[in-house]
């Protein structure tokens, strides 16, 4: 196997004085899948935050496919956030764009392609989520699924080599969650590298190929569900938990 | 006020008296003289007011500084004031301004301090997940402020901004004080001649009534053209 596509090593956050990540160390290969579980505060949405340097972590090294990124430096810092996708639990589209301009401007202002290029490419992604009726729909005029189906297409097209997933579904009403995951469970088996929090139990068994269990700032349990998601494990306690609230079976 | 002369040969005709002929000859140079002042002194405060909020907002230390004490000192101290100081003081150091360019100067800075104070609001009321967005997306700080934070920023601050030009409108009225001949001065200089105060005031007030319901008509029609659907109630 080669490169972990991205290698965090050793990444600290505090903020007034309390420690947040604690030296997290984390690496995604190629076409991996991991999960991060835990309890609200634990510092899951921090980590993806540092993964991208969206909030500079206070310490960490960071390799993207094998070479180290000086975060410090401007330039190194916008191209690992180009190719490190975000998906955000609040979406964060650009409210005062349509949904295809949402996907054009970072493809003409970031990726400098021309407008027709972007918009052929905006295209393409917008319809692979099954959004290619709404392009010129307003954030607010599109449902919590729909807006968070955009954000997904806006984050691929930046053909990003790794996506960071920030509890994707959690800002979702129930009826709507679905269109989501199934959007999700698409770019897992086109084989995305992908890291994920989520509450989401189904996903968690299904997609997971390591989960990782963060309390308090650190990664306390770590593994493959098979061997995570057994009776006595911090991990499967957490997803009954989990089960009780939604109603979901084991 | 008015005469009616009917003659043979151009049948009935309209025809002011001398007074009025006077003064709305008076007023319509004074008119465009406004004109002239308000549209750049406008568009200036506008430009000064965006640099200056953003960087009121996002600049470093020495430079918001800088541009807080700007703000300060142009809200803080009445515009008469202002309008001495640049007309009848900086000769004192040498530098002479029309009386022209010394009311454009003064109506820009002081219309561009307030302008900044609209600005600065509507940019640190923006969310931070769109700059997150932007940057996450590989947009520089730059990039993000320029092509999300701004534009969103603008919609929330065209309303302030245009009570600020209606502001502007009428205190173009005290170009007069350092002796540039605008609508208000002269009207003044016939009202005084003719000693018919409440009448010349009047119609001058209507014609700044007139120039107020002009441009708040062209800051709607800016305004629902750059209206976004639910922008800024989600």
């Amino acid at each position: 196997m080669g490169d972990p596509i991205l290698r965090v090593e050793n990444i600290t956050k505090s903020f007034n004085g309390e420690s947040i990540l604690k030296g997290v160390n984390l690496s995604l290969g190629k076409g991996e899948i991991k999960i991060l579980i835990g309890p609200s505060g634990g510092g899951k949405s921090t980590l993806l935050q540092c993964m991208n340097c969206l909030v500079t972590p206070d310490s960490g090294k960071f390799w993207l496919e094998g070479k180290p990124v000086d975060i410090t430096h401007k330039q190194e810092l916008y191209d690992l956030r180009q190719q490190v996708g975000m998906i955000f639990q609040e979406f964060n589209l650009f409210d005062h764009l349509t949904a295809l301009d949402n996907l054009t401007i970072a493809l003409r202002k970031v990726k400098k392609l021309s407008k027709k290029a972007a918009i052929a490419r905006a295209m393409i992604e917008l319809s692979q989520v099954g959004l290619a009726d709404k392009i010129n729909l307003y954030p607010a005029e599109l449902s919590g699924g729909q807006k968070q189906r955009v954000a997904i297409a806006r984050a691929l097209a930046m053909d990003p080599k790794v996506l960071l997933l920030d509890e994707p579904t959690s800002a979702l009403d129930p009826e709507v969650m679905g269109e989501v995951i199934d959007v999700i469970r698409n770019l897992a088996k086109q084989g995305m590298t992908m890291i994920m929090a989520t509450h989401q139990v189904s996903l968690i068994r299904t997609l997971a190929h390591e989960i990782l269990f963060m309390e308090a700032g650190s990664v306390v349990e770590q593994g493959q569900p098979d061997t995570l998601l057994v009776p006595g494990s911090r991990s499967q306690d957490f997803c009954d938990k989990l089960n009780f609230i939604t109603g979901e079976r084991p | 006020m008015i005469n009616l002369i009917l003659s043979p040969e151009k049948g009935l005709k309209v025809v002011l008296s001398p007074f009025y002929q006077e003064l709305f000859a008076s007023l319509n140079r004074g008119l465009v003289m406004s004109v002239g002042l308000i549209i750049p002194s406008a568009l200036g405060g506008v430009l000064i007011g965006v640099i200056a909020g953003c960087l009121r907002t996002y600049g470093g230390a020495f430079v918001r500084r800088a541009c807080d004490t700007y703000a300060a000192i142009f809200r803080g101290t009445p515009l008469v004031v202002q309008l001495f100081i640049l007309y009848f003081g900086l000769p004192n150091i040498g530098i002479y301004l029309s009386p022209y360019w010394a009311a454009v100067t003064g109506f820009m800075l002081c219309s561009g301090a307030y302008q900044s104070e609209y600005i600065r609001g509507a940019l640190l009321s923006i969310k931070q997940n769109q700059s997150f967005g932007a940057q996450a997306l590989g947009f520089s700080n730059f990039q993000s402020i320029v092509w999300i934070i701004i534009p969103q920023a603008m919609r929330k601050a065209l309303p302030g901004c245009g009570n600020e030009i209606v502001y502007l409108i009428k205190y173009s009225s005290l170009a007069y004080v350092v002796t540039f001949m605008e609508l208000t001065g002269e009207g003044k200089t016939i009202a005084t001649e003719y000693f018919r105060f409440t009448e010349v005031f009047a119609i001058i007030g209507l014609y700044y009534l007139l120039l107020v319901s002009l441009a708040i008509l062209v800051l709607k029609k800016i305004e629902a053209a750059i209206h976004v659907p639910g922008f800024g109630k989600s």
